[in-house]
């Protein structure tokens, strides 16, 4: 029992106070056929130093590749500061903030974090979080539903670009409540959604249209033509944006002529670590008209009884454990140390910081980009403008090639085919900033030689350009 | 004052940005943002201060007494998190190939192994990131396997009143209508109600057990009967869990799927308000329904179970396969724990909780159910003070803040007038209890002597009782330069 603090006689006298024999005796009220017997199946306890050792070998066993996969999830740097202080007792221990006087640290933290994310965004309200990307769109997709008056259809049209995982999460979430989920087809040449696939749509009642920019491929929509479009058709504009993205470029709220209605999407770029894939937090921003139709917690600046500034959660009425069956979700939890992460991240960085970072992971996956399609046997996909990952094909079966390269510790990029089997023996990749160029030519050379082996004849490889 | 209000436009934390601005010719112009994000600007230092000093307005675990009825605020080991950050893990790109995370996989594995053994149910999925969320896939899954029968005309969940909020509000979002079910003045669920509402459009019922009055109901297996009987499935809120561990399993009451909190029961960190996980436990006939991935192991390899091979499942609830980091935690602390002290965990915890319950009722405090055994936790009802002197329990709740206690759980249940749910847990010391105690009794002597001291508290606090009709009304939800 490594973290009960009893003694012998600590015990007896509380037994004493209770008027009980023994500890058995507090639980005479379970019947006795359902109790259980000694818990097999769970291992000896161990103390620290032992669990110590396991948890070392574990993580030494799984090596740590040279990682030049994104597809929702980057390798950034993370400053030192961001988890020493993440990982203070008074923000790691600390339960939601619902007596405010004894938790402003967390509620101004929060406060602060929604101003950086409307920043970032360019809206007018965020909330405190949810739960990740992906379930971030399908909160969106209620959202909609529910803050688009004109519209009774519940329909949402999803472009195929849009992250697999998060269309899929999204099905799982909105599938029971009378929700339709269309999906519209990308360019095979750009990889993008075109704004002629939705003529057929025109004139039809739709709730919103979702655009994800940077697209699941990279590639850069075109995000004021598609906003005007869902706009004059009186459906909402669901952005989904990568945080670090939006440092560069233009954010959601400025899209088209009057701006996206509900941005969401990933917060892991911000100060996260990858993790096996969380915890991570979803982001929620919205225009002002909206925000009584936003789920999760929302922190407002208020005053209190000697009229000095303070924090609190508020518009609670819109949330299950006031409003019940009628709560605008049933969701409870935030990612508040997450939020925590990512507000001492985004002020470390900075607009600054943060846009070159941005630039970086830019430049860096174009050289690499330049250094893979050096070998014949690799091209671009895709013939739009990209930030920071693109897919690449190879005219090789890709499958033996990622095999051959995590021999190599290196993690080439996500198989595009698992998602999209029509784009074949595609890779999708990514190089942050973290990236060196001496991590590329790793790849590169790397990737070469595998290609070598594969194809008997070799393909050649170009001189280099840059 | 804020962050922004720190900010001198120039300045940077220079160590933590890449050198140089990095051209990027070939986005096109119209598409490059044309104004800064409002973000702070400033150094390093300033951003360490200011963090640390708004951490020291928390209250905490670390620094706190903290018990907050049925959120099971025990002391969350430093190995779980030093540990579950070790570079190996943290670097994990969660699309990496099993083959480069068998060590990973080996602890999620395992602990899903464990979780089974201490719930008593068959099959188990971690993926859900949250309680609300793996209340939404118990619930979704008892949809899905009702559907799969053809049975598709049953349309309500039955919800006792003293349920979470989360309860009902997920029923709706699965698609259900609630039906709330009474409770008879001894805290059990009222059975004549509870008879008359069962019948063919019964999908199931969600049942927290103990309750969230912080009693055991007593009767769950004839409960089970009924609801068994009229082809509906019983779902298992595991927010109590921590009461339980190791005495009695939700699997041997009768329940067909669970979820727990391990943010609760097995002490992940409360984060000032996430993240948590949700796994869920199910019986063998709604384990082809389980969210994907799970893990799965052939006695070699570990690896992914997905759609494809379950092609009944609910589907996936993230992008990836949930919160691993909190997962991770979890197994740790259950690796520390072992056996013998899952075991011990219930044990205490009621003990602590009964003696505390022993000694507020020796102080004159009345219990909302007298002649019950408090579980891990019980209520106090503080109608008498409101009536007699007009105090109420949120005055009780902001003076103990002053004595430096976390207050317990307010105005939860619904159903308890001016309640304060209490939960201590088992890793609270006697002597911690007893101040708890003497804190109490001493804020009984005020509410008798000078009430306003309770009605003005908190007075030691960095801030007083805030006006949370005027942040509703007058919504400030973030900052502008040009609003100061």
């Amino acid at each position: 029992m490594p973290f009960i603090p009893h003694t012998e006689s600590d015990v007896k006298d509380m037994l004493a106070a209770i008027g009980a024999s023994d500890i058995e005796t507090l639980f005479d009220e379970i019947p006795d056929k359902l109790r259980m017997g000694k818990l097999t199946g769970v291992p000896d306890g161990m103390n620290e130093q032992e669990v110590t050792r396991l948890m070392m070998e574990r993580a030494e066993q799984d090596g740590r590749p040279l990682c030049f996969m994104g597809a929702g999830a980057y390798d950034h740097h993370i400053p030192a500061a961001v988890w020493e202080i993440t990982t203070r007792g008074e923000f790691y221990s600390a339960y939601t903030p619902y007596q405010a006087e004894a938790s402003q640290g967390t509620l101004q933290l929060i406060y602060e974090f929604q101003t950086m994310m409307t920043g970032l965004t360019g809206l007018d309200v965020s909330n405190a979080s949810l739960y990740d990307g992906a379930s971030g769109l399908a909160e969106a997709v209620l959202m909609a539903v529910r803050g688009n008056r004109k519209s009774k259809s519940g329909r949402i049209l999803v472009p195929t670009t849009v992250h697999p995982e998060y269309r899929k999460t999204t099905h799982t979430i909105v599938k029971n409540q009378d929700i339709e989920l269309v999906e519209l087809p990308y360019c095979p040449e750009g990889g993008n959604t075109l704004v002629d696939s939705l003529a057929e749509y025109e004139g039809q009642d739709i709730a919103a249209l979702v655009i994800q920019h940077p697209n699941f491929f990279g590639i850069l929509e075109d995000v004021d033509v598609l906003t005007d479009w869902a706009h004059a058709q009186g459906a909402l504009v669901i952005a989904i944006a990568n945080p670090t993205s939006m440092a560069l470029l233009k954010p959601p709220g400025r899209w088209g002529e009057k701006g996206a209605d509900i941005a969401c999407g990933e917060g892991q770029p911000l100060g996260v670590p990858m993790m096996a894939g969380g915890p991570y937090f979803g982001y929620m921003c919205c225009k002002q008209a909206l925000v009584r139709q936003m789920p999760g917690r929302i922190v407002g600046r208020t005053i209190d009884r000697d009229e000095r500034e303070g924090f609190t959660l508020t518009l609670q009425a819109r949330e299950q454990h006031i409003r019940r069956s009628k709560a605008t979700s049933n969701i409870c939890t935030n990612q508040g140390l997450l939020v925590t992460a990512a507000t001492i991240y985004m002020s470390l960085l900075g607009a600054e910081g943060l846009r070159r970072v941005a630039q970086a992971c830019h430049e860096n996956t174009r050289k690499l980009v330049s250094a893979l399609t050096a070998n014949d046997c690799v091209e671009p996909v895709f013939n739009r403008p990209y930030f920071h990952e693109t897919p690449l094909r190879l005219s090789v079966p890709v499958e033996g090639v990622a095999r051959s390269l995590h021999a190599h510790n290196i993690l080439p990029g996500y198989l595009m085919a698992q998602a999209y089997p029509e784009l074949g023996d595609a890779l999708l990749v990514c190089a942050t900033e973290t990236r060196t160029d001496a991590d590329i030519e790793t790849y590169a050379s790397h990737l070469n030689r595998t290609i070598d082996a594969q194809t008997k004849a070799g393909c050649p490889v170009k001189p280099k350009m840059a | 004052m804020l962050i922004f209000e720190q900010s001198h436009p120039g300045r940077r934390a220079l160590a933590q940005a890449p050198h140089q601005p990095a051209e990027t010719p070939d986005i096109p112009d119209e598409l490059l943002r044309e104004e800064p994000p409002l973000l702070p600007a400033a150094s390093e230092m300033q951003v360490v201060r200011h963090y640390t000093r708004l951490s020291q307005k928390n209250f905490s675990i670390d620094t706190q007494f903290y018990p907050l009825g049925s959120c099971t605020m025990k002391y969350n080991p430093r190995a779980c998190n030093r540990l579950a950050m070790l570079p190996g893990f943290l670097a994990r790109h969660p699309l990496a190939p099993v083959s480069m995370g068998q060590g990973f996989l080996a602890c999620m594995y395992e602990l899903q192994e464990m979780l089974k053994h201490v719930t008593g149910m068959p099959a188990v999925s971690l993926s859900p990131a949250a309680g609300a969320q793996g209340e939404f896939t118990g619930v979704a899954m008892i949809r899905a396997y009702h559907d799969a029968n053809g049975d598709t005309a049953r349309n309500e969940i039955l919800v006792p009143d003293a349920a979470h909020g989360t309860n009902p509000a997920t029923a709706v979002m699965c698609g259900y209508k609630v039906h709330e079910i009474p409770t008879d003045r001894n805290g059990d669920v009222d059975m004549e109600a509870l008879r008359e509402a069962v019948g063919p459009h019964t999908a199931g019922i969600m049942l927290t057990n103990p309750s969230t009055l912080g009693v055991f109901e007593r009767r769950i297996e004839e409960i089970a009967g009924i609801i068994h009987e009229a082809g509906g499935l019983l779902y298992y809120d595991g927010a109590n869990l921590n009461a339980i561990l190791g005495k009695v399993r939700p699997g041997d009451m009768g329940f067909d799927v669970i979820h727990m909190n391990l943010h609760k029961t097995f002490s992940t960190p409360h984060g000032g308000g996430g993240p948590g996980a949700g796994p869920v436990g199910v019986s063998k006939r709604l384990e082809p329904f389980l969210p994907v991935p799970v893990v799965g192991f052939d006695g070699d390899e570990y690896y992914w179970i997905t759609e494809d091979v379950r092609p009944q499942s609910i589907g996936r609830l993230s992008a990836f396969m949930g919160n691993a980091g909190v997962l991770m935690r979890a197994y740790i602390y259950a690796r520390m724990l072992g056996s013998e002290g899952m075991h011990r965990v219930a044990d205490y915890a009621t003990l602590n909780a009964n003696y505390l319950m022993a000694r507020l009722t020796d102080a004159g405090f009345d219990l909302a159910f007298p002649g019950r055994r408090a579980t891990h936790e019980f209520i106090v009802t503080l109608k008498r003070q409101q009536k007699e002197l007009g105090i109420t329990a949120m005055d009780f709740a902001k003076r103990l803040l002053d004595y430096n206690f976390h207050a317990p759980t307010t105005y939860f249940p619904l159903l308890v007038p001016e309640c304060l749910l209490i939960e201590p847990t088992e890793t609270e010391t006697k002597e911690e209890l007893d101040g708890f105690v003497e804190a109490m009794i001493r804020i009984q002597q005020e509410a008798e002597n000078s009430p306003e001291l309770l009605k003005e508290a908190p007075h030691t606090q960095p801030v007083r009782r805030l006006d949370e009709v005027r942040a509703a009304k007058q919504l400030d939800l973030a900052w502008s330069p040009a609003a100061e």
